[in-house]
């Protein structure tokens, strides 16, 4: 089967949605964390597949700048993990379920 | 002569200066200083009243009004603030400084227990300060102020005693009757504005005399009926007159300065000082002549059957004023102006004599309670009687002039309305006598207490008294009927400010018996009051009687036309308009933004989970709306 642009549309778009589903539906930080990791590689790789279609390289520079950021925010993202681990001994978000009144 | 009318304003100065000083400062001062100061300033202006008075007299030429300042500039209406200064003012100057001088003088003595007496003191001063300004004024505008002025302050006064409540809801009827009437001067003021383009009266009299053709005759009708309204809230004429018996509530003295010198001869001196515009409006002069009988026979009989002393002084002050209203109405505005003369001296000498009872009866104002004072108090007495012969209308007083020129005037121009004159005249005789005999005459009927405490009254209350009772005989001179004398000098005095509309000339002859039946009637009256109170015995009253003591149930019957009904329908209002209407309006808006708050903060859960589920349903639906709008 012959792998055309198309696909790479649906692929990231299937891992941009479960990226979401997971958001959405774990209560695990960590894998919280790791879908909204997935979301952007998502995006990246439909920004690569749009570089490739339109032929026009200016997407792929986008790419690098996510990836930094995306890298900048594992680090802190990870170290609030952490602390929050100390604190409360667990990484369920339910347990922070204290932002009502 | 000095120039003395360039200096007029410093005569309603002064009261200013006194109010001011006394007003900010009454808490601390002294009360005889208080009372110092006050009657300085009013002193003060009598004496410039008195050079601007015979400048007057001299002049050949009318003086221009002096203009102070600009008060009111638009376009092309420009009202100065002017005072006007001709032989009218200079005439009601010369009344209220003088009259409300003694009457200052008096309230020294008079008042001097009272802990409010500086600030009595100061709205005093104030009230003869607006009335100044009402009769200086040389444009409708500035009148107007001091006008209003004269209400506020006439509500101070009344109700000075403010913690009696029957006091306070007297002032409060003066205040709202007065303003009745001040809606009907400030339409007519607006007419004039709008058809005559000016306010002032000269150059309103001008326009008025130069081309008849400017407006229709209705139009000056409607402009003469509103001033008259005006008028009858002021100077208490039907149908507004109540407010003045009630009026009784404040301090003696403020009753003689209300209703002698000041307030309630501003509706005299505003139509005598509009002649020129009433004498093109007969209809209106006939309507005036016609109220001011009315009301000077209704309040007469309602004054013969009044027990408390001061009622019966004031529904003679209504009385009275129905007669300067009735010589309104047949055009002889001189002849007004006099009766407004000589009522000052004898209705202000009446009045400090009744506070003088008062004062010696320790409040007592029921004259059933009274009797045989005139052994107590000499002076009080005999002045007393002065002021009941001037008032009555016998030969020799003040009032005996003024009445009769004006029910000459009267017969002249109607024998009908003669006659009813001459009744009223007649009931106040009676009444005045009957007061005089049930006061001073007879044995005493108050307690053995008050009997002891009966003194005659200090000498800055009978020195008023005297000066007021020797103005009362010789204040009629001025103004002789023609058959006596050649020289009629108010008339003359007031002939370039005033002119009267038709001309009133009675043969000789029948001027004199007119003057003879007046004169036997108030003597029989007089004797008939005496034969009558000789033994009085106070039974209740029954029948017409107990009407006329009952005020003709007018109270009543306003209070079930007019007042009732406002009341219930703002009770209505209240109930439906004000509670289900607009509260219901502002209400339900807070009501429904806090229901819909409390409905959109349950979207504010606190869990973020949430939060994001919404967000990406939004981009969802975003997203979804945008694929199917754009194509």
């Amino acid at each position: 089967m012959q792998v055309n642009s198309t696909h790479y549309l649906f692929l990231s778009l299937l891992l941009f949605s479960i990226g979401i589903m997971g958001a959405l539906m774990r209560r695990n930080a960590i894998i919280i964390f790791m879908c909204i990791e997935l979301m952007l590689n998502a995006v990246n790789l439909l920004l690569v597949a749009f570089s490739k279609i339109y032929g026009d390289s200016d997407a792929q520079l986008f790419v690098f700048f996510i990836m930094v950021v995306a890298a900048a925010e594992v680090a802190v993202g990870l170290a609030i993990i952490v602390m929050m681990y100390r604190k409360v001994h667990s990484v369920d978000i339910n347990i922070l379920n204290r932002l009502k009144h | 002569m000095g120039n003395f009318s360039q200096l007029v304003y410093l005569v309603p100065l002064f009261p200013l200066i006194g109010f001011l000083i006394n007003g900010i400062f009454w808490k601390r001062m002294p009360k005889n200083l208080g009372g110092i100061i006050g009657c300085v300033a009013i002193l003060a202006s009598f004496c410039v009243s008195l050079g601007i008075f015979f400048e007057v007299k001299n002049a050949t030429a009318p003086i221009p009004p002096v203009v102070l300042f600009d008060f009111i500039q638009s376009g092309k209406l420009n009202i100065p603030f002017a005072f006007q200064v001709d032989a009218l003012s200079s005439l009601f100057l010369l009344i209220i400084t003088g009259v409300g001088f003694l009457i200052h003088v008096y309230s020294t003595s008079y008042m001097h227990h009272d802990e409010g007496m500086v600030k009595y003191f100061a709205y005093l001063n104030l009230f003869v300060f607006s009335m100044l300004l009402l009769v200086l004024g040389a444009n409708y505008l500035i009148m107007f102020i001091g006008w209003e002025g004269v209400g506020l302050c006439s509500y101070l006064l009344i109700g000075f005693w403010f913690k009696n409540r029957d006091y306070t809801n007297a002032a409060k009827k003066a205040f709202v009757m007065n303003r009745i009437g001040d809606l009907g001067f400030l339409v007519g003021m607006l007419l004039i504005l709008l058809n005559f383009g000016t306010l002032s009266f000269n150059e309103f009299f001008t326009q008025l005399h130069g081309g008849q053709a400017i407006v229709s005759n209705s139009t000056y009708n409607w402009i003469a009926l509103c001033l008259f309204i005006g008028a009858t809230g002021k100077s208490a004429q039907i149908p507004l007159y109540t407010w003045l018996p009630d009026a009784m509530a404040g301090p003696t003295p403020v009753s003689a300065l209300i209703h002698a010198a000041t307030m309630v001869t501003a509706g005299i001196y505003m139509i005598a000082r509009s002649g020129a515009l009433y004498s093109l409006a007969p209809v209106i002069l006939h309507v005036v002549a016609v109220i001011g009988l009315a009301t000077a026979i209704i309040a007469a009989t309602i004054a013969i059957k009044q027990y408390d002393i001061k009622k019966v002084l004031a529904y003679s002050t209504v009385s009275q004023l129905g007669f300067m209203f009735l010589a309104l109405g047949v055009g002889s505005y001189t002849t007004a102006v006099f009766h407004v003369m000589t009522h000052a001296f004898f209705k202000a000498l009446l009045f400090l004599g009744s506070g003088s009872v008062i004062h010696a009866m320790g409040g007592e104002q029921d004259i059933r309670k009274m009797g045989g004072l005139g052994k107590h108090m000499r002076i009080t007495q005999a002045t007393f009687l002065i002021g009941c012969l001037a008032i009555s209308g016998i030969p020799g007083f003040a009032g005996f002039f003024s009445k009769d020129a004006i029910l000459a005037d009267t017969f002249a121009h109607s024998p009908i309305l003669y006659y009813l004159g001459i009744g009223a005249a007649m009931m106040t005789a009676f009444y005045m006598f009957r007061l005089y005999f049930l006061t001073f005459r007879g044995s005493f009927r108050g307690t053995e207490e008050q009997h002891h405490h009966l003194h005659e009254s200090p000498a800055a209350m009978t020195i008023p008294l005297v000066i007021l009772a020797i103005l009362s005989v010789i204040g009629g001179y001025v103004g002789l009927p023609e058959v006596m004398s050649e020289h009629n000098a108010i008339a003359s005095f007031l002939s370039p400010a005033v002119t009267n509309f038709g001309d009133h000339h009675l043969a000789p002859n029948t001027e004199w018996t007119l003057m003879a039946i007046s004169s036997a009637s108030a003597v029989i009256m007089i004797f008939v009051a005496y034969s009558i109170n000789r033994k009085p015995n106070f039974v209740p009253n029954t029948g017409l009687a107990k009407v006329l003591e009952n005020k003709w149930y007018v109270d009543e019957i306003y209070d079930a036309i007019v007042v009732r009904p406002i009341e219930a329908l703002s009770n209505l209002l209240d109930k439906y308009a004000e509670r289900r209407g607009i509260d219901g309006l502002v209400n339900g808006v807070g009501k429904t933004v806090r229901w819909g708050g409390d409905r959109l903060r349950l979207l504010q859960s606190g869990q973020v989970g949430f939060y994001i589920f919404i967000m990406v349903m939004g981009i969802v639906v975003l997203f979804g709306l945008s694929f199917f709008w754009i194509k």
